[in-house]
């Protein structure tokens, strides 16, 4: 028989337990502890205060996230972007951030890549019993501060707790929602031969961040994971041909290379929009560090997961200025023309190679594996 | 970085192949040995810079391609016993078994475990004491030692629950091997560098007397690659047979002694079947008697009976003996694709097919206009 977690009554305020407990979730006082104290002097704002089953939004403050120059265009223009993401990673605090920031951080940048300025967040905690009060404390206090860099709110909330040996200490799921300013019109299939492709930095740190964590290896410099909202740098790139009806014209494709990393990204570019993609691999930014520890352990930095480096497929007239403006941002000081979009070969990426030779850059089949030897 | 940039260079590269197609009077046609060496040929582009006089044709040196079905069979059959925690190199994971891979056992509750290095399996042996600890020791002499260290940690240390399930071979007697076949056309072989920098490469300097074929040690980037080949051109050229060595930052004629001494120590040579190529005489290790306890053959027997045969569809054999190309398999790219593998060629990251498949079916589509317009700020 179940256990009716429910019915204990036994009042023990939340400092008194080092980690979690079933009773966390039970949707009791334990439960309402834990909001009222962990989470809602976090998260505090005037939407979440609500408390109501669902949180409501008035449409002008929707509106309110757009720039002044956007306001003069009625509501039915603009455009909402929606999107959730789950957050899984082992370890739960790695070097350069945590799955609270990644959290957070990966659902803005989902919102950040159709051009919408992203606004609320959601965020589901399922936590597994034994989970350090003291790790969920950090984690969600980082989810707080990557929420105030991104400038957004985070405006509903949900806790579960699993039994021991049923998670991997803490998942987080965040679903988010922006506002496209109308004009803006950005989306896979706008690729089109004689494109330009641009990255936005190097590539491969947060992937060889927690492989160097996972794997205990040691370099001389650490690995740190890149995640980084990249709503402001989409809004700086934006403005690369400002004013009237075009404003959202200096862009056809942004994505986010996270899993997979570039060669993922350039594969489901060139399968959407139905061209081909060359790039050079000698012009895409790798660490040093990143690029030793893949050679170590026969990985390849093409496939490694990025957290704060985006991809944009621009028109050619525009990538001098676009590349400029990106230039000028913390988040784009490294960004690189590394390629364009071709007639030829529909479908496939094709690199040229240091040696000067070239090579199809083909999806992974599935997990990165370590080779033998 | 240092010391892997170097060997990439475009002018270096471009300098050494105008040196082989100086060189070259007539077509050759080349063996590289290492599944490595195939994957850096195709992912850099060297095979089609090379001129159209030298033919490089794919060796069986990639440990997964050649492990047989039937060790995987018995990994798979091991790793779903519930005593069992089973360790192995991530490679092996998605090799297909007759039914299904190691990975559908993890995902059917088993305890499954992938490691850089087999030492890390001992920990795990320490930690879990109620389970068994198995590692699927595979691989030429490059991981040998390594696993035989394994080994002879577990029994000084005195850990009784680790055990391995091993599927060693080794590269001289898979050259033999070819050599003694009346259908290999292979004039001359880039001898895998790792493996030498264990075992040097004095091993085959008998062979090159017995069957007048050169044999270069051959490092791994295109530099190396290219450099073997032009060693190896010079060779046949002047119609010369030796053993030279296109790698010496890596390796010496001597090998690694305390590193085969290690082997030796742990293993003794043995008959081994190779994957789509059969039972090659002394190719393998086994166990010596003094480490017999460790063989997981032995201390889960019940193995030992399983037997299995492979998909008609697959030509892996002959594309491991370089009678066949992998885009020359009617399956190839069809029926056959790293998400559906019927051989492990396709599966390992050093497979012959798995490389074709990932860097070279642009060679099908078109050759790309090489300079690429990228302006002047990228």
């Amino acid at each position: 028989m179940p256990l009716n977690i429910a019915s204990w009554t036994c009042p023990r305020p939340l400092q008194n337990y080092p980690t979690i407990v079933m009773g966390h979730g039970s949707g009791g006082k334990m439960m309402a502890d834990l909001i009222q104290h962990l989470f809602a002097p976090l998260f505090d704002n005037d939407l979440l205060a609500q408390l109501g089953d669902s949180t409501t939004i008035g449409l002008s403050r929707i509106a309110d996230g757009l720039a002044p120059d956007d306001m003069r265009h009625a509501i039915r223009d603009m455009r909402l972007a929606f999107t959730t993401d789950s957050f899984v990673v082992s370890p739960l605090v790695f070097p350069g951030g945590d799955i609270g920031e990644l959290a957070v951080n990966g659902t803005v940048n989902d919102l950040a890549m159709s051009g919408a300025r992203p606004l609320f967040l959601s965020a589901g905690f399922i936590l597994e019993e034994g989970l350090r009060m003291e790790t969920l404390g950090q984690i969600a206090t980082s989810v707080a501060a990557a929420c105030r860099e991104a400038g957004v709110q985070l405006v509903a909330g949900d806790t579960k707790v699993v039994n021991k040996g049923h998670g991997d200490g803490l998942y987080i799921n965040t679903s988010g929602i922006g506002v496209i300013a109308p004009g803006v019109d950005i989306a896979p299939n706008r690729a089109q031969p004689g494109d330009a492709v641009i990255v936005s930095g190097t590539m491969g740190d947060h992937g060889m961040a927690i492989m160097s964590v996972r794997e205990g290896l040691e370099f001389e410099t650490r690995i740190e994971s890149d995640t980084a909202p990249l709503n402001g740098l989409v809004q700086a790139m934006l403005a690369a041909a400002p004013g009237g009806e075009h404003v959202g014209s200096p862009i056809h494709c942004l994505r986010d290379a996270t899993r997979g990393g570039l060669a993922a990204v350039l594969n489901e570019l060139a399968a959407a929009s139905g061209a081909g993609i060359e790039f050079e691999e000698r012009r895409v930014p790798v660490r040093p560090e990143v690029h030793a520890a893949c050679e170590m352990l026969g990985l390849d930095p093409l496939n490694t997961a990025n957290e704060g480096k985006l991809v944009a497929i621009v028109p050619e007239s525009q990538a001098e200025a676009v590349l400029g403006l990106m230039r000028t941002h913390p988040l784009g000081q490294e960004a690189a023309r590394i390629g364009r979009v071709v007639a030829g070969h529909p479908g496939l990426v094709v690199a040229r190679t240091a040696i000067g030779g070239s090579r199809v850059v083909d999806l992974p089949a599935g997990e990165l594996l370590p080779r033998i030897c | 970085m240092k010391y892997i940039d170097e060997y990439r260079d475009e002018a270096l590269t471009r300098g050494l192949l105008d040196e082989i197609r100086r060189t070259a009077t007539r077509p050759w046609t080349l063996m590289e040995v290492c599944g490595g060496q195939t994957h850096s040929l195709l992912r850099s582009g060297l095979d089609q810079l090379l001129p159209p006089e030298i033919e490089l044709v794919h060796g069986p040196g990639c440990p997964v391609c050649v492990t047989p079905l039937e060790l995987i069979d018995k990994a798979i059959a091991l790793a779903s016993r519930p005593e069992v925690i089973f360790v192995s190199y991530g490679d092996m994971l998605r090799v297909p078994g007759s039914e299904r891979d190691l990975f559908s056992v993890k995902a059917a509750g088993g305890n499954v475990r992938v490691v850089y290095s087999p030492l890390d399996s001992l920990k795990i042996a320490r930690e879990n004491p109620d389970k068994t600890v198995v590692f699927f020791g595979i691989g030429f002499e490059t991981t040998a030692p390594a696993n035989a260290m394994a080994v002879v940690q577990a029994k000084a240390q005195g850990i009784e629950n680790f055990a391995m399930l091993v599927s060693h071979v080794t590269v001289p007697a898979a050259i033999c091997a070819l050599l003694e076949s009346p259908d290999v056309r292979v004039n001359g072989f880039l001898a895998a560098g790792h493996v030498c920098t264990v075992m040097g490469y004095w091993e085959y300097e008998p062979l090159v007397e017995k069957y007048h074929v050169p044999i270069v040690v051959t490092g791994f980037e295109p530099v190396d690659i290219a450099r073997g080949v032009l060693m190896c051109v010079k060779q046949l050229e002047e119609g010369r047979a030796e053993v030279e060595n296109a790698y010496a930052r890596a390796v010496r004629r001597e090998g690694n002694r305390p590193a085969q001494a290690v082997i030796h120590d742990v293993f003794e040579p043995c008959d081994r079947p190779w994957r789509g190529i059969g039972v090659i005489p002394r190719s393998g290790y086994r166990f010596r008697d003094a480490y017999r306890d460790f063989d997981a053959e032995l201390r889960f027997p019940e193995v030992q009976t399983i037997a299995t045969k492979e998909s008609s569809l697959c030509l892996s054999g002959l594309v491991l003996q370089g009678l066949k190309k992998p885009n020359q398999c009617p399956a190839f790219g069809k029926e056959c694709t790293p998400q559906t593998p019927l051989g492990a060629t396709m599966v390992s990251s050093e497979g012959a097919c798995a490389a074709y498949y990932r860097y070279g079916r642009l060679a099908e589509v078109q050759t790309p206009n090489p300079q690429i317009q990228t302006g002047q700020a990228g």
